[in-house]
C-alpha cells in the first residue's frame, strides 16, 4: 500500500481537527446541506425505501455470483474492442496503467474522480516516472494543488473553505493577472474551468473510475455533475478505466435500479446530471471518442471478504451518505481517519483492506448511533461491522491495555448480578451526592478524556435497572 | 498464476464454489438474457399530454429549459429565438443527423458548422435518442450524427427530442436501445443528461457551467 496511512494515529488527527477552525467551520457545510437535500429527495419517491431493498437485492445476488459475472463481462468488453487487465493488488495496478501511458507515448494523463485511483496512489507513480496526471474534478483539481488526499468520497475538498482555494490558485496560476478578482465562488470555478479546458484538450490519456461495470453488455459507467468525467474519456486517444472487483452489476435494468438510489442518496438530485455508459473504443461510425479503450479491474483484498461478515462491505456504491449523517464525522472531518475511506463506510472497509493492526481506531470512533445504516442506500449494517472489527481487535489483543482491564472490571461485575447492582447503587448514589449542587461534573477521577471537552450529568441517584423496575411497576399495577 | 486466474481462484474459494456449479450458471445466463425489471416509480407511468407535461416540469426541476415547437419546420427558427434572447451569437455546430440536416436552417441567419467539436465552440445542437419522464433526461447516442464532444465542449447546449421519444423510464428506453443494436450490444457511448453542468466543489454552493455547458436547452417536437 503505498498510500501512506496515518489510521494508526487516529486520535491525534482527531484531536487536531477538533481545534483546526478553517476545518470546523467548512464541516459545517456537510451538516446543513447533504442530510436536509437526502430527505427531501428521499419523501419526493414513494417507491424509494423498495427500491433501496431492490439495490441490496441485486449487489448480494451479483457478489454471489461475482466470478460469472466478471467472465461474462470480460467476454463483452473484449468482443466490443477493449482489453480487460486484472491487477492483484494496488503495485500490479499501477504499472498495468504507468505501460498503457508508456505505450501511447502519454505526456500528459488527464483523471476522472476516481476512490480507486486514490487507493492505487497512481498520481504520485506517474510524476516519479515523467508523466504528468491532471485532476479535473473541481475538488480533486483543488486538493492536487495542496497536495492532500480527499476528506470525503463526493465532495473531496469539503474541508476547505473559499478563501483557501483563492490562495491555492493565486499561488499555482501564476500565468494569469495577479491583480484579478477571485473574491466570488463563481469566479473560481470559471478560472478552473479555462485553465482545465487547455488540460483536456492536451492529454495523451484519460483515466476515469466506474461507478458500475455492466456484465450484459461489457459497459463502464461514470456519474458526474461537472462533466469532467466525460471529458477526460471522448477527448483523447486512450481511455483506462479503473474499477475494483465489486462495481459489477448484472444488467442495464439492474445499473437503474442502483442509479434511482445513488444521486438521491448521495446529493438528493434525482439522478446527477451526466450518467455515461461506455463500451468499447472508438467505432467506425464515430466522429470521436477515444481509440482504445482499457479497463484495469483491482482486487487488492477485496475477493477475500467474500464469504466472511465483511462481504455486505462490498455492497458499497460510495454514495457518501453514511458520513454526510456522521457525528464523529462533522466533528473530526475525512482527513483524520487517515487512509482513502473516511466515515462510517472507510471504518469498516479500511482495516479489511490495510489492517485491523493499522486501522483499529476507526471502527472504535463510532457512537453506534445507527445514523449510517439507516440511510445507506444498500442498508450495509454499518455498526454491526464496525462491531465485528472491534470483538476481531480485542481478540487479537490489539486493544490497549487500559481498555482491556477497564472491560474486563465491567465483565467481572457483570456477570455476578448481585454485586453489579449494589455497586451500580452505590455508584450513583455518591455521584448524586457529591453532584447534587452543580449538577454536573467538570472533572472526574480516571474520566478526564470525557470532562476535558464536556460536563459530565451528574445522575440522581436512580440505577436504570431500578427506573426500569418502578415503570414496569407503574405500568401493570 | 497469472493474477486473473488469482482473483478468479480467490473469489471462488471465498464464495465455496469452482465456478462450474450447473444451477449458479443458469441463474446467471437467465439474469443476463431475461434482465428482469426491478421497482419502477409509479411516478413516470403517465401516457400522453401526462407524460409530456411531467418530462418538461422535470426538465426544468433540473435547471435546463424547455420550448415546445409544432414541427420539426420550426426548430431552426425556435432555436435562433433561444440564442438571440440570451444575448449569444448566431453559430451552431451540428453532427450528421439527418433530422437536423434536413431542417430549414437557411431560413435562419444562424452560422451553421458541421461535425465534431474542437473546445472552441460556444453553441452546439444535438437531436436526442429519447427522453425520460419519470426524471427529465435526455438519453444520447454516440455516432458521426450526433458526435459526442458537442454534448459537453459548448457553453451552450441546445437538445431536439421528439414527444414520440419520450419514454416514461430509463428501462423503455434501454428496449429501444436493445432494438436498435441488439440484446447484450450498446453504442460506444450512451449519455444521459439531466440539466446543465455545475459544481458544488466550493463550500457546498451549487454553481452551473462547470466544465460542461453552462446552460441547457431543449426543443420538444411535438409532431
Amino acid at each position: 500500500m503505498t498510500v501512506h496511512s496515518t489510521s494508526p494515529q487516529f486520535k491525534q488527527n482527531a484531536a487536531r481537527a477538533l481545534n483546526d477552525d478553517q476545518l470546523q467551520k467548512a464541516l459545517g457545510n456537510v451538516k446543513q446541506g447533504f442530510i436536509d437535500k437526502r430527505q427531501m429527495a428521499a419523501d419526493k419517491l414513494p417507491e424509494f425505501e423498495a427500491l433501496r431493498d431492490s439495490a441490496r437485492d441485486i449487489k448480494n445476488h451479483t457478489l454471489e455470483h461475482l466470478d460469472l459475472y466478471l467472465e461474462a463481462y470480460e467476454g463483452k468488453v473484449k468482443a466490443s474492442g477493449g482489453h480487460v487487465h486484472f491487477a492483484r493488488d494496488a503495485q500490479e495496478a499501477r504499472d498495468i496503467i504507468l505501460n498503457i501511458c508508456r505505450d501511447t507515448g502519454a505526456k500528459t494523463v488527464t483523471k476522472g474522480k476516481s476512490m480507486i485511483s486514490e487507493e492505487i496512489g497512481i498520481n504520485h507513480h506517474l510524476e516519479a516516472h515523467g508523466i504528468t496526471p491532471v485532476e479535473t474534478d473541481l475538488g480533486e483539481y483543488i486538493i492536487q494543488l495542496r497536495g492532500e488526499l480527499p476528506s470525503h468520497i463526493i465532495a473531496p475538498a469539503v474541508h476547505l473553505n473559499a478563501t483557501q482555494v483563492e490562495e491555492d490558485f493565486r499561488r499555482v496560476h501564476t500565468h494569469l493577472d495577479a491583480k484579478r478578482d477571485l473574491s466570488e465562488p463563481v469566479q473560481l470555478l470559471t478560472e478552473a474551468r479555462a485553465v482545465l479546458r487547455e488540460r483536456f484538450l492536451a492529454a495523451d490519456v484519460g483515466i476515469t473510475g466506474a461507478n458500475f461495470l455492466v456484465a450484459e453488455t461489457g459497459t463502464s459507467i461514470i456519474v458526474t455533475n461537472e462533466g469532467n468525467g466525460d471529458l477526460t474519456q471522448i477527448l483523447p486517444k486512450t481511455h483506462i478505466v479503473l474499477a475494483s472487483i465489486e462495481k459489477l452489476v448484472p444488467t442495464l435494468e439492474d445499473v437503474s435500479q442502483l442509479l434511482r438510489v445513488l444521486a438521491r442518496s448521495a446529493t438528493g438530485q434525482e439522478l446527477s446530471v451526466y450518467t455515461t455508459f461506455s463500451t468499447g473504443p472508438r467505432r467506425s461510425t464515430d466522429a470521436d471518442g477515444p481509440e482504445n479503450y482499457h479497463v484495469v479491474i483491482l482486487d487488492n483484498g477485496r475477493s477475500s471478504m467474500l464469504g466472511t461478515a465483511f462481504e455486505e462491505m462490498l455492497r458499497c456504491i460510495r454514495c457518501g451518505a453514511c458520513m454526510n449523517h456522521c457525528p464523529v464525522y462533522h466533528a473530526v472531518g475525512g482527513h483524520a481517519y487517515g487512509w482513502v475511506y473516511p466515515g462510517p463506510m472507510g471504518a469498516v472497509l479500511t482495516p479489511s483492506l490495510i489492517g485491523v493492526d493499522k486501522a483499529g481506531h476507526l471502527p472504535n470512533a463510532s457512537t453506534f448511533c445507527g445514523r449510517c445504516e439507516s440511510v445507506c442506500p444498500v442498508r450495509i449494517p454499518l455498526p454491526k461491522l464496525m462491531r465485528h472489527w472491534r470483538e476481531r481487535e480485542f481478540e487479537r489483543h490489539l486493544t490497549p491495555a487500559t481498555v482491556r482491564s477497564g472491560l474486563q472490571l465491567w465483565g467481572f461485575f457483570a456477570k455476578r448480578p448481585a454485586l453489579y447492582r449494589f455497586a451500580t447503587r452505590a455508584a450513583m448514589g455518591a455521584l448524586a451526592l457529591a453532584g447534587r449542587q452543580r449538577g454536573r461534573f467538570s472533572w472526574l477521577p480516571m474520566a478526564k478524556g470525557w470532562t476535558k471537552y464536556r460536563d459530565f450529568p451528574a445522575p440522581h441517584g436512580e440505577t436504570f435497572q431500578q427506573r426500569w423496575k418502578r415503570e414496569r411497576k407503574g405500568a401493570r399495577p | 498464476m497469472s493474477a486473473r486466474d488469482d482473483i478468479f481462484g480467490n473469489i471462488r474459494r471465498s464464495l465455496g464454489v469452482n465456478g462450474t456449479e450447473t444451477i449458479r450458471r443458469q441463474m446467471v445466463e437467465d439474469r443476463l438474457e431475461r434482465s428482469p425489471r426491478g421497482v419502477i416509480p409509479q411516478r413516470g407511468q403517465v401516457s400522453g399530454e401526462e407524460r409530456i407535461a411531467l418530462f418538461k416540469t422535470m426538465v426544468e426541476t433540473s435547471l435546463a429549459t424547455v420550448t415546445e415547437v409544432a414541427s420539426q419546420a420550426e426548430v431552426p427558427q425556435s432555436i435562433a429565438l433561444f440564442l438571440r434572447n440570451h444575448n449569444l451569437p448566431a453559430t451552431l455546430r451540428m453532427g450528421d443527423d439527418p433530422r437536423l440536416k434536413t431542417m430549414p436552417w437557411q431560413d435562419t441567419t444562424l452560422e451553421i458548422a458541421h461535425g465534431l467539436s474542437e473546445g472552441r465552440d460556444l453553441n452546439a445542437v444535438s437531436h436526442a435518442f429519447g427522453g425520460i419522464a419519470e426524471s427529465g433526461t435526455l438519453a444520447m447516442v454516440s455516432g458521426a450524427d450526433n458526435p459526442s464532444t458537442l454534448n459537453f465542449l459548448p457553453d451552450n447546449h441546445i437538445i431536439v427530442v421528439s414527444a414520440k421519444d419520450i419514454a416514461s423510464d430509463y428501462e423503455s428506453v434501454w428496449n429501444r436501445v436493445r432494438f436498435a443494436y441488439g440484446k447484450g450490444s450498446m453504442p460506444r457511448t450512451v449519455n444521459w443528461i439531466t440539466g446543465p453542468s455545475r459544481s458544488g466543489d466550493i463550500e457546498q454552493t451549487l454553481l452551473l457551467g462547470a466544465h460542461g455547458p453552462r446552460r441547457l436547452h431543449v426543443v420538444l417536437v411535438r409532431e
